[in-house]
């Protein structure tokens, strides 16, 4: 069984899972670098801003109730009897952080960990809806999955009946997922799965006989900064959730550190050689992919994967990151700028199963390729279906969609009334004699 | 044809947590939840194949 999760903390281990959690806002940063760099540069300071606000309503909102559903594994929690086990379905803990002192360091660390994971998860589907989601929209659902799909996902993961898939029906050690691969980063691409065909592709990028139109991102340099950042952030991801929700010590954050690299590296240089050979030059935007949807897949089971097991989890990621993008581009007509539905969604899966299938967890029987098969199923059969109703009626509410004038005029203008690059607007009095 | 298709996904994943509740040995209970992944993954086809009608991009 998974040990539990509310081990003795020493002042050293409670010093540096803080310290690691410290690290998770650079995974947003560069997130939402990659993003901005992704998108036109018309879209650029919108893009940016976006990420900010919707990163600050996310800790908001999780901090006033998202905690409370979300709970804390061995406190008490809502269940519900099903064939008589309980299945505990959501957390019990005060709104607006009440229940949190410092003399009670794992809920606190906890809550410190949900506040910045829910950012993250809130920011993938900006990826997906870059050019063309309006920001009170992604504000709008912003608050939907920090303060409710979110810490309910997260509940099942780490304090809930998913967790607890082992002790209730034998299933391995239940779900495991030590620092969100499912319930962080598959959930946001779950969320920009529903964006995209809620609001539809980008003008011009379809032709009238369905042939995509390339519409490259507007400053790589950004985009491979935004990777280099999000390795820090990922190595604070990725061994904070191995101390907080895996119950492990700190011996084990230089395996985390070195898996998590691995990963990354392996899926970089896999995306790059996949791109060089179907299209003779190494990409830099699918590398960059490549290279994030490593770490996310990375997240599932950083600290039980050897370190080879960890090459061969980023190269499978790497392989299938830039075949995703390119078939969801063509063939589902799936506008996605940011590739967030194949790095996060697709690398995320990837992540829960591979755990399953490769991760070397101690003390664990059969069944636990089950029980990350429940999680995916999970994801697929009620997170998607949730996420698109609620896209739905919010388009119906408050159109998600800018105009078309505000398409063509480019986000920044239309929505903030400044471009992000000033000196790249021609006057025709350059051009006049003086 | 979208309403069907996230019914369909839906209860897939009905059909997985069946499988783990009602079916204790394994090889059973393996297959009604690959079953159910595989209702599932038709269910996201159907909703897929029906959103290709958006030309709201087209140029």
């Amino acid at each position: 069984m998974i040990p539990a999760a509310e081990p003795a903390y020493s002042e050293t281990t409670a010093a540096l899972t803080i310290l690691l959690v410290f690290l998770i806002p650079l995974a947003a940063a560069g997130v939402a670098l990659i993003h901005t760099g992704l998108s036109r540069s018309r879209s650029a300071a919108h893009t940016m801003l976006a990420s900010l606000l919707i990163a600050a309503v996310a800790a908001l909102v999780y901090g006033a109730c998202g905690f409370a559903w979300q709970g804390v594994t061995g406190h008490p929690g809502h269940s519900i009897l099903i064939a008589g086990r309980a299945w505990r379905w959501i957390g019990n803990e005060s709104f607006f952080l009440h229940s949190i002192t410092v003399s009670e360091p794992p809920a606190a660390m906890v809550a410190c960990f949900g506040v910045f994971s829910a950012g993250l998860c809130t920011l993938i589907p900006l990826g997906a809806g870059a050019d063309r989601w309006r920001l009170g929209a992604a504000l709008a659902s912003a608050v939907f999955v920090a303060g409710i799909v979110f810490p309910l996902f997260a509940h099942w993961t780490w304090a809930g009946w998913l967790r607890d898939l082992g002790n209730l029906y034998g299933l391995g050690g239940g779900y495991v997922d030590l620092a969100g691969s499912g319930a962080i980063h598959a959930l946001g691409g779950m969320s920009a799965l529903a964006l995209c065909w809620t609001l539809g592709p980008r003008r011009s990028k379809y032709t009238l006989d369905g042939m995509p139109v390339a519409l490259p991102g507007h400053n790589t340099v950004l985009v491979l900064a935004g990777c280099l950042l999000a390795w820090t952030g990922w190595l604070g991801l990725n061994g904070a959730g191995a101390l907080l929700f895996g119950g492990l010590s700190a011996s084990a954050l230089p395996l985390v550190a070195i898996d998590t690299t691995f990963a990354a590296a392996a899926a970089a240089l896999t995306a790059a050689a996949v791109t060089r050979i179907r299209f003779r030059r190494p990409d830099a935007s699918l590398c960059a992919n490549g290279w994030v949807g490593g770490l996310v897949a990375s997240s599932g089971a950083c600290a039980y994967f050897t370190p080879f097991t960890a090459v061969f989890v980023g190269a499978i990621a790497g392989l299938l990151i830039p075949l995703s993008v390119e078939w969801l581009d063509i063939y589902l007509e799936l506008d996605d700028p940011g590739g967030a539905i194949s790095v996060y969604g697709v690398g995320g899966v990837w992540g829960m199963l591979a755990t399953g299938l490769l991760a070397d967890i101690p003390g664990i029987g059969s069944g636990q390729f089950l029980a990350q098969l429940v999680a995916v199923s999970t994801l697929l059969g009620f997170a998607l279906p949730v996420f698109y109703a609620w896209h739905r009626l919010l388009n119906r509410v408050y159109p998600q969609r800018v105009s078309d004038e505000g398409e063509r005029q480019g986000m920044d203008l239309h929505e903030l009334g400044a471009g992000a690059y000033p000196e790249f607007v021609i006057h025709r009095e350059d051009f006049s004699q003086r | 044809m979208k309403l069907a298709g996230f019914l369909l996904a839906l209860a897939g994943w009905a059909i997985v947590l069946a499988a783990v509740v009602l079916l204790a040995a394994p090889v059973p209970r393996g297959a009604f939840a690959a079953a159910g992944m595989a209702v599932e993954i038709l269910g996201l086809g159907l909703a897929a194949r029906a959103h290709l009608g958006n030309r709201g991009g087209r140029a």
